[in-house]
C-alpha cells in the first residue's frame, strides 16, 4: 500500500501509520504488536478486545470490540482487556428467582445511580442502565431479557462511577430465569424417562450391528420432516 | 435490540454495497418472489461424492502429507498440520520435574465449553480440580458457536434417527460407539444445562423451539438466540467460578508438554506463563485435555472462524506421550463465511440463516444448492459456482454468492431476523450493511477439525489417565461433522471425560514423573532426519507485519 493513503492511529500515545481499512486488532498487529491480552475470538463474540478510544479534536471517550472496529484517522486508543470486578459466589441449586436473592447476592445492586455511562460504553448496544433497573425492581425476567446479548467484556464495570459489576448481576438474573422461570419443556422430560426405560437400545443397537451398505440405504431411505 | 446511546463517531458508518455488487443485489430481488416458492433440489449421495471429489479442499491431494514419526506414523494430514505434529519441543528430557508447582487430582487443559463440564463432572465426583487455559477462561471457539445444540428431544424425532444423521453425514466412517454416545446424552446434556440455568429458546407453553440444520432429517436445533454457544459458555464458566477453590482456573497458561510416569501412565503437565514465560510442572493423576481445534493453521490459505489460539496444540501433546491420531485428512469448511466486507472476512455466518430460509444464491439471482446440504457438499456448491463465474467479486478480489436474508422475514414475520440473530444484525450493521433488506455475501471458511487424537466412548484415550473432549478429539464425526452437533459433544463428551478423569485418579498408582518420552521422540525426528523447523505446540499465530 502507498504510504501516503496510510492513516495515523495512536497505540498507547505512540504514533503508528496503518492502511485505514483495518480493524484496530489487525491495525496493532499491522504496528507490530504480537498479541496476547486484548484478543480472543476475533470476532465479536468474546469481550475479550474491549478498546476505549478518542478522536483527535472531539472530547468525547469511545468504546468498542478492537476485532470489530474500524481504525479512523488520529484516533487515540487502549486495550481494557481486563477489569477487577466483583462477583459473588453462589450455588444456583440453593437459590430462589426472587427480588431478594438479587438484592442478597449482589447488595450493590441498589447503589446504581441510574447516570446511564454504562450504556454509553457497552459495544454491544445494550441499554445495561435498563437491565439494572429492571433488576432494582427485582424484575428477573427483564433483566435476563435485557442483557442477553452481553459478552461479559466489562466495558460498563470499568466506566461505572457506583462501582458496580454490571455483567456479573447480569448473569445471576440470566440463570435464574433459565433454571427456574423459563416454562418447562414436557416432550424433553418424557424423552429423558423413555431413553431410562431402554426405549430406543434395540433400535441403536441394530443400527450399529448394519454393514456400512445397509447403513447407506437406512440413510437414503429416511425420511425428512418439512 | 435497543439502539439507545451508543456513541459511535458518525465517520465510522460505512456504506454498505459498491455499485456493482448492487446491480447483482437488483437481480437477487427480482427473482425472490418467485424462489419463495421453489427449493433447489437436494443431492444424492452419489452426487454429493461427485462434487466433493473435485471442488472440497480434503480432495486437494498436493496440500496434504503422511507424517513420518509417532504411533500414527502414515497419516495423512494437511502440510501446515504435519509440519507442527512433527515439531520440537519447547523444552528438553532434563526439565526438572522434582518440585511441582501445583498438584491435584485432575489437570483440565482447555477453558472452553468442553474443558469446563470436564471440570464441573471431575469435581462432582470428588477430584480437586485446576483448569489451565492458553488465553483469557472462555476465550473458545464455544463462546463463538451461533446456531445450536442438537438432541432428539421431540416426539416425531429419537436418538436413532440422530444417530443416522450424524453418521450419514460423517460418510458413515464414524466409530459408531461414538455416535451411540451423542445421540443417546444429548437430550441428558440439554437437560443439564437448562438447571445450570441456560436459556434456550421456547414457545409459551415450554415446548423448545427447534430448526432444522444441514443434513438433519428432524428439526432438532436447540438455540439461545444466535447466542448459543456464548450462552452455554458463559454459563458454564460461572459455575466454574462458584466452585472455587475445589476448582482452580489458571489463564494464560498453556501446557506445553505432557509428563508421564514411570509406568507410562499421565502424571501432569508442564505449562508456561504466557506472560512472563516461566514454565511450571503440575502433578495431577488425571488429565483432561480440551484444547480444540487448528484454524489458525489457516489450510491451504483459507481464513479462518476459530478463535484465536486455535493451533492444534492438544494433538501435539498427546501424540508425543503415544495417542493414536485419527481421521486428521478432513477438516471442516462452513459454508457460510464472510465474504464482505473485507474486515469480517472468514468470520461466521451461522447455518441457523439457511435454518431459517435465506437460501443460497449466484450472482444472477439464481439458486444453484440445496440450502441444507452437510456442510462438505454445501461449500463444495459454493466453490464450484464460484469457479464457473457465477459467483460474485467482491472490490478486494473474494469471490462469494448470496444469502439471500431478506426472504427470513418474508417467511416468517417481520422483526424475526432481529429476534433470532441479534449477533448476525449486529455483525453487518456495523458495516453499514442491514441484513434484514440486503442479502449478504458469503464464501467457505476453515471452521472444525473433523479429526483428532482418536477418542473412546468413556472419553478416554489409548494412554493410561489421558482423557479428552471437544474438537481435539477424532472419530464421533466421521470425516464431516453436522451443525449443532459440536456444542453437543464437548458437552457430553466434557461430562464423560470428566467423570473417567476423577474415577482414573481416585483408583490410580502414581510412579515416578519422568519426560523420557522426548529422548525417545527426539532420537526418531533425528533418525528419521525431520526437521520442520517448528518448535510445537506453536501456542499462537504471528501475525504481525513482517519486512
Amino acid at each position: 500500500m502507498a504510504e501516503d493513503s496510510l492513516i495515523p492511529v495512536y497505540i498507547m500515545g505512540k504514533q503508528y501509520m496503518v492502511p485505514p481499512s483495518l480493524t484496530i486488532m489487525k491495525a496493532m498487529e499491522y504496528a507490530g504488536y504480537k498479541l496476547i491480552r486484548g484478543v480472543g475470538c476475533r470476532g465479536g463474540f468474546c469481550g475479550a478486545c474491549g478498546t476505549a478510544y478518542r478522536i483527535q479534536g472531539d472530547p468525547r471517550l469511545y468504546f468498542g470490540l478492537a476485532c470489530q472496529t474500524v481504525v479512523q484517522p488520529g484516533m487515540y486508543l487502549a486495550q481494557i482487556p481486563f477489569f477487577p470486578a466483583q462477583r459473588a459466589r453462589y450455588d444456583i441449586t440453593r437459590l430462589e428467582p426472587t427480588a431478594t436473592t438479587l438484592f442478597s447476592v449482589y447488595p450493590e445492586l441498589l447503589r446504581c445511580l441510574g447516570c446511564g455511562t454504562c450504556t454509553k460504553a457497552c459495544p454491544q448496544e445494550i441499554d445495561v442502565r435498563a437491565y439494572m433497573a429492571a433488576g432494582m425492581r427485582g424484575d428477573i425476567v427483564r433483566m435476563a431479557d435485557l442483557s442477553f446479548d452481553c459478552l461479559m467484556c466489562g466495558l460498563c464495570a470499568a466506566r461505572c462511577p457506583a462501582e458496580e459489576a454490571q455483567y456479573n448481576i447480569a448473569i445471576l438474573a440470566r440463570r435464574l430465569y433459565g433454571r427456574y422461570l423459563a416454562p418447562r419443556s414436557r416432550h424433553l422430560e418424557e424423552r429423558l424417562e423413555e431413553i431410562k426405560n431402554g426405549k430406543f437400545d434395540a433400535q441403536i443397537a441394530e443400527l450399529k450391528s448394519l454393514s456400512r451398505e445397509e447403513l447407506v440405504a437406512r440413510y437414503k431411505a429416511r425420511d425428512i420432516e418439512p | 435490540m435497543l439502539q439507545l446511546g451508543t456513541l459511535q463517531p458518525p465517520s465510522l458508518t460505512r456504506g454498505g454495497y459498491p455499485p456493482e455488487m448492487c446491480e447483482s443485489i437488483r437481480l437477487v430481488e427480482a427473482t425472490r418472489p418467485r424462489r419463495l416458492t421453489e427449493t433447489f433440489p437436494a443431492m444424492s449421495l452419489e452426487e454429493r461424492e461427485a462434487i466433493l471429489r473435485e471442488f472440497h479442499p480434503d480432495y486437494k491431494e498436493e496440500a496434504f502429507r503422511a507424517i513420518r514419526v509417532g504411533v500414527s506414523e502414515g497419516q495423512r494430514m494437511p502440510l501446515e498440520l504435519a509440519d507442527v505434529v512433527e515439531g520440537r519441543p519447547h523444552i528438553g528430557p532434563d526439565f526438572d520435574l522434582s518440585c511441582p508447582a501445583a498438584v491435584t487430582d485432575v489437570l483440565v487443559i482447555g477453558g472452553g465449553g468442553a474443558g469446563a463440564s470436564a471440570a464441573l463432572l471431575a469435581q462432582e465426583n470428588g477430584a480437586r480440580v485446576i483448569l489451565v487455559t492458553k488465553l483469557r477462561f472462555g476465550d473458545a471457539n464455544t463462546m463463538m458457536a451461533q446456531g445450536g445444540i442438537q438432541a432428539a428431544d421431540r416426539p416425531e424425532d429419537s436418538p436413532a434417527i440422530h444417530y443416522l444423521d450424524i453418521i450419514g453425514g460423517g460418510h458413515f466412517t464414524n466409530v459408531p460407539e461414538l455416535v451411540e454416545a451423542l445421540a443417546m446424552d444429548a437430550p441428558f446434556v440439554i437437560k443439564w444445562l437448562e438447571e445450570l440455568g441456560v436459556m434456550f429458546d421456547k414457545e409459551p407453553d415450554g415446548t423448545m423451539k427447534e430448526e432444522h440444520g444441514g443434513g438433519t432429517s428432524r428439526r432438532r436445533m436447540h438455540s439461545a438466540r444466535d447466542y448459543t454457544g456464548a450462552e452455554i459458555m458463559r454459563t458454564l464458566r460461572d459455575e466454574v467460578r462458584n466452585r472455587e477453590p475445589d476448582i482452580t482456573v489458571i489463564e494464560f497458561s498453556p501446557a506445553i508438554e505432557l509428563v508421564l510416569d514411570d509406568r507410562g501412565q499421565i502424571a501432569g503437565a508442564v505449562v508456561m506463563n504466557l506472560e512472563t514465560g516461566a514454565r511450571h510442572f503440575i502433578s495431577a493423576r488425571a488429565v483432561v485435555l480440551a484444547t480444540g481445534g487448528s484454524g489458525r493453521l489457516h489450510y491451504q490459505g483459507f481464513p479462518t472462524t476459530n478463535h484465536y489460539g486455535a493451533t492444534a496444540d492438544g494433538v501435539v501433546l498427546a501424540y508425543r506421550v503415544g495417542a493414536p491420531l485419527g481421521y486428521l485428512e478432513s477438516m471442516q469448511y462452513h459454508p457460510t463465511g464472510a465474504a464482505f466486507p473485507e474486515q469480517i472476512v472468514g468470520q461466521l455466518v451461522t447455518e441457523k440463516v439457511r435454518g431459517l430460509g435465506a437460501q443460497p444464491v449466484n450472482k444472477y439471482g439464481e439458486q444453484f444448492v440445496y440450502p441444507l446440504e452437510p456442510r462438505d457438499v454445501e461449500s463444495a456448491a459454493f466453490i464450484r459456482e464460484c469457479a464457473l463465474g457465477r459467483g460474485v467479486v467482491t472490490p478486494s478480489g473474494q469471490p462469494g454468492v448470496w444469502l439471500d436474508s431478506p426472504m427470513i422475514d418474508i417467511i416468517h414475520g417481520p422483526g424475526t431476523t432481529q429476534r433470532a440473530l441479534p449477533a448476525m444484525v449486529r455483525q453487518f450493521a456495523r458495516f453499514g450493511i442491514d441484513m434484514t433488506k440486503e442479502p449478504i455475501l458469503v464464501y467457505p471458511t476453515l471452521h472444525y477439525q473433523n479429526g483428532g487424537v482418536r477418542l473412546r466412548p468413556d472419553g478416554s484415550t489409548a494412554v493410561p489417565g489421558l482423557f479428552i473432549a471437544g474438537e481435539v478429539s477424532g472419530g464421533v464425526h466421521g470425516h464431516n461433522r453436522l451443525m449443532g452437533n459440536s456444542l453437543l459433544e464437548i458437552t457430553v463428551f466434557g461430562r464423560r471425560a470428566g467423570r473417567a478423569a476423577a474415577e482414573f485418579a481416585r483408583r490410580m498408582n502414581p510412579g515416578r514423573p519422568t519426560l523420557a518420552h522426548l529422548e525417545a521422540w527426539n532420537r526418531e525426528l533425528a533418525e528419521a532426519g525431520i526437521d520442520t523447523g517448528v518448535v510445537s505446540p506453536i501456542l499462537l499465530p504471528d501475525y504481525t507485519r513482517k519486512g
